[in-house]
């Protein structure tokens, strides 16, 4: 289900074209506005229409086993933290959801780990990562093994 | 051609910003807190890799806060669904850690669903927990913003740069901006690999439009193995193929389906038809199909083989599971979360789950080391897990010296899917940044020499088609150049048709495989005449690239297996039966970066656990 923009909705302003994943969002040089140059590398993931402020993209089932009459569109608000999706069936049909996509303000929770007391050398030389063995949430410290118990063959 | 060149020095660089790269900026700030730590993203880091569009489950959480599992079960279960095969110390070792970054992502605002009865994580099965992850990759691109000191997006990575001071060691990569055409040089003490497996190396099922709507996302070209391989890195497992069985078209998910929802499968006149299978299967494989749960590739057995017997198409039963209204709504957001063109497909048919049984179907291959299958470089484990042979100073380095990898590069870790590839991104780093400590001393050096070369090997796609085109009238013909989409067809063409894909049933045996890697070879002849006519298409050539040296890996391992060890992903005709007394091994190629000659080998499999 390829992507596709919309003439009279699309002010050319290139967030799709920053965002698309397989870089087949380009502005045409011509009209000075967003357009899907590749439809047989589109992977359907929305990025770009997530991403319009216009709402201005929209997306056409693959022609090779989509038929015509149908639509699954998506507003996504961050602010909010949810997104809501609105599904068309060629019969008609309808059918709405909402989902949370984050449970914290934007970003806000995401530490700068520059800010952390640095790491000893001795932390550098064990087996354990940033936050752990806390982060693990077991009392137990973090698992291990005897690898002269490692056998070799065929066994199990 | 009139591209300037860009420098950059760094001590780390992360090569892809998926799940694996975002994992290794991230820790590699904490431990390397004065180190350069740089990011090139071929895409933009907030909207690339395979979890660009979402996830709807974290497949991979040992919940030992809970004693649900522990390192020891993971490992039962993926050497399990890989009929015996993977890296068992490097499974257990990313298991131990899996907790501690999930539960990172939570704190983050990731919204993890819980369990109203115990308050716990909700499972979706033994090992997945069901998220709400349309922003997973956001979430996670801000913690490796907050990190790495530059993140470069839209660089296409073509070559590792290798350090001329000591032979064997990587001294940084090259590529260029898909937008500007700069050339772009990071000359960088370590690399960790983080690029993406290998969709469109098989021709996929869809064709025309729909070509994009593989089941791995389009613009996973391979690099993960292309660039490890060109820089003279062994590489493991490669044959290890893996084929999905999913909604048809869409390639939407079963996971949750199965697992949550509790539909099963029946063939096109309401039998069941896995148990039909049991002997034929057992004739092939011995015990491997009483184990539990049954290998995923069995599963796909029986289905390919109930098609085959003309009982096809094979059905989800949804229609009882669908009555229930909190279901009706995990099935469509499933799909919603992750795999959006699922729901544009059944929208577009007229299918709706509550009053229609949707079809099934089994995929393409795809190649790659992050979800059910292993395929990557071979690579170091921990010191305190590993075996000799297993074992050679960092953890997750790969053969070549300050190289490392995570996610789809990294090869025998099996079913570390999202949380596990950004938990082994995380163990690279920290080991990347022990090596620079240990090595402090010594200087990288790449000449001019090397990036001058690149250089003219990078642009030359476009010289060729800026000549070439001059020749005729216009249109896509030309005797002098072949376009991306010419190469990428006959490439999928090749794989298809003589190493294993659909078009073949996933068969294939010696006499085919030799022809493959003949024809293999006179395709990478022609891509030295690829013509790019901009940037993008430049891009495209690059990634055609990736993906021709990938396949020609795979299939040289897949000529070295002399056996069938994952009927379902595909089969050796003239070694139809499971082999457990001469390959019960990991293989192990090497291609030599001057002569381009493959060398196989074996390598023994350690198990940890009984």
């Amino acid at each position: 289900m390829p992507t596709f923009v919309y003439m009279t909705k699309c002010d050319g302003c290139g967030h799709c074209v920053d965002i698309c994943p397989s870089d087949i969002m380009h502005i045409d040089k011509t009209y000075r506005r967003a357009v899907n140059i590749e439809p047989n590398m589109c992977w359907e993931c929305y990025a770009c229409v997530k991403a319009c402020p216009q709402n201005a993209i929209d997306v056409r089932g693959y022609a090779d086993f989509a038929p015509l009459g149908h639509s699954v569109r998506v507003l996504r608000e961050e602010e909010k933290g949810t997104i809501s999706w609105k599904i068309k069936f060629r019969n008609g049909h309808e059918k709405n959801f909402v989902s949370p996509i984050t449970t914290q303000p934007w970003g806000e929770k995401i530490p700068r780990l520059a800010d952390l007391a640095e790491p000893s050398e001795e932390d550098l030389n064990s087996e354990l990562l940033c936050y752990e063995p806390d982060a693990l949430n077991t009392n137990v410290g973090l698992p291990v093994m005897d690898k002269s118990k490692f056998k070799q063959g065929v066994y199990y | 051609m009139g591209f300037k060149t860009v420098f950059e020095d760094c001590d780390i660089l992360v090569v892809g910003g998926g799940m694996g790269g975002t994992g290794a900026a991230y820790e590699a700030r904490y431990w390397g807190r004065d180190l350069k730590i740089v990011v090139a993203e071929k895409a933009n880091i907030d909207r690339s890799g395979a979890v660009a569009q979402g996830l709807y489950a974290i497949n991979c959480y040992m919940g030992m806060q809970w004693d649900e599992n522990q390192p020891e079960d993971h490992v039962r279960y993926a050497r399990n669904d890989l009929m015996g095969l993977v890296r068992e110390d490097l499974a257990y070792d990313m298991a131990r850690h899996v907790d501690s970054t999930v539960h990172k992502f939570e704190e983050w605002g990731l919204p993890i669903m819980r369990d109203p009865e115990n308050g716990r994580y909700l499972r979706e099965g033994k090992w997945q927990i069901m998220i709400h992850g349309e922003s997973y990759k956001p979430i996670v691109a801000e913690a490796a913003k907050k990190s790495a000191d530059k993140i470069y997006n839209r660089i296409m990575v073509t070559h590792l740069l290798m350090d001329e001071s000591k032979p064997n060691r990587v001294g940084g990569a090259i590529g260029f901006n898909v937008r500007t055409g700069d050339l772009h040089v990071f000359k960088a003490k370590t690399v960790i690999v983080g690029a993406g497996g290998a969709s469109h190396i098989f021709k996929p099922r869809s064709v025309g439009e729909g070509m994009g709507r593989t089941w791995y996302a389009p613009w996973s070209s391979g690099s993960a193995y292309a660039l490890p391989i060109l820089a003279g890195a062994k590489m493991t497992q490669m044959e290890n193929r893996i084929v999905l069985c999913r909604f048809k078209d869409g390639y939407g998910p079963v996971g949750a389906y199965f697992l949550h929802l509790k539909t099963y499968t029946q063939n096109a006149y309401g039998d069941e038809y896995e148990s039909k299978w049991y002997d034929h299967t057992k004739e092939l494989v011995g015990d491997y199909i009483d184990h539990h749960p049954t290998p995923t590739c069995l599963r796909n057995h029986a289905f390919i083989e109930e098609t085959k017997a003309g009982r096809g198409p094979i059905h989800m039963v949804t229609k009882e599971a669908f009555q229930d209204p909190h279901k009706e709504t995990v099935g469509w957001e499933n799909f919603l979360g992750m795999t959006v063109g699922q729901a544009v497909v059944w929208a577009s048919q007229d299918i709706d789950p509550k009053y229609t049984n949707p079809e099934l179907t089994t995929s393409e291959p795809y190649v790659m080391g992050s979800h059910a299958t292993c395929s990557g470089a071979w690579a170091s484990g921990p010191e305190d897990l590993s075996p000799d042979e297993y074992y050679w100073g960092y953890n997750r380095m790969m053969t070549v010296e300050g190289l490392f990898g995570a996610g789809d590069a990294l090869g025998g870790t099996a079913h570390a899917f999202s949380s596990g590839s950004f938990t082994e991104g995380r163990l690279a780093a920290k080991a990347a940044v022990k090596y620079i400590r240990e090595h402090a001393s010594e200087k990288i050096q790449v000449s001019e020499k090397q990036i001058e070369d690149r250089r003219k090997e990078i642009y030359q796609p476009m010289e060729n088609y800026e000549v070439g085109r001059n020749e005729i009238v216009g249109g896509t013909v030309s005797p002098s150049y072949i376009l991306p989409i010419h190469g990428l067809q006959r490439l999928e063409k090749i794989m298809d048709e003589y190493v294993g894909g659909i078009g073949a049933n996933y068969m294939t045996n010696e006499p085919m495989l030799l022809r493959g890697l003949h024809l293999l070879a006179t395709l990478h002849e022609d891509l030295e005449h690829i013509g790019a006519e901009d940037l993008h298409q430049l891009q495209r050539a690059w990634e055609l690239k990736h993906r021709a040296i990938t396949s020609e890996c795979v299939t040289q391992h897949t000529l070295f297996r002399k056996e069938t060890r994952w009927p379902g992903y595909y089969y050796r005709g003239d070694h139809m039966k499971l082999d457990d007394e001469n390959w019960h091994a990991l293989t192990l190629s090497h291609r030599d970066p001057e002569s381009g000659e493959w060398t196989m080998e074996k390598a023994p499999v350690y198990h940890i656990v009984d």
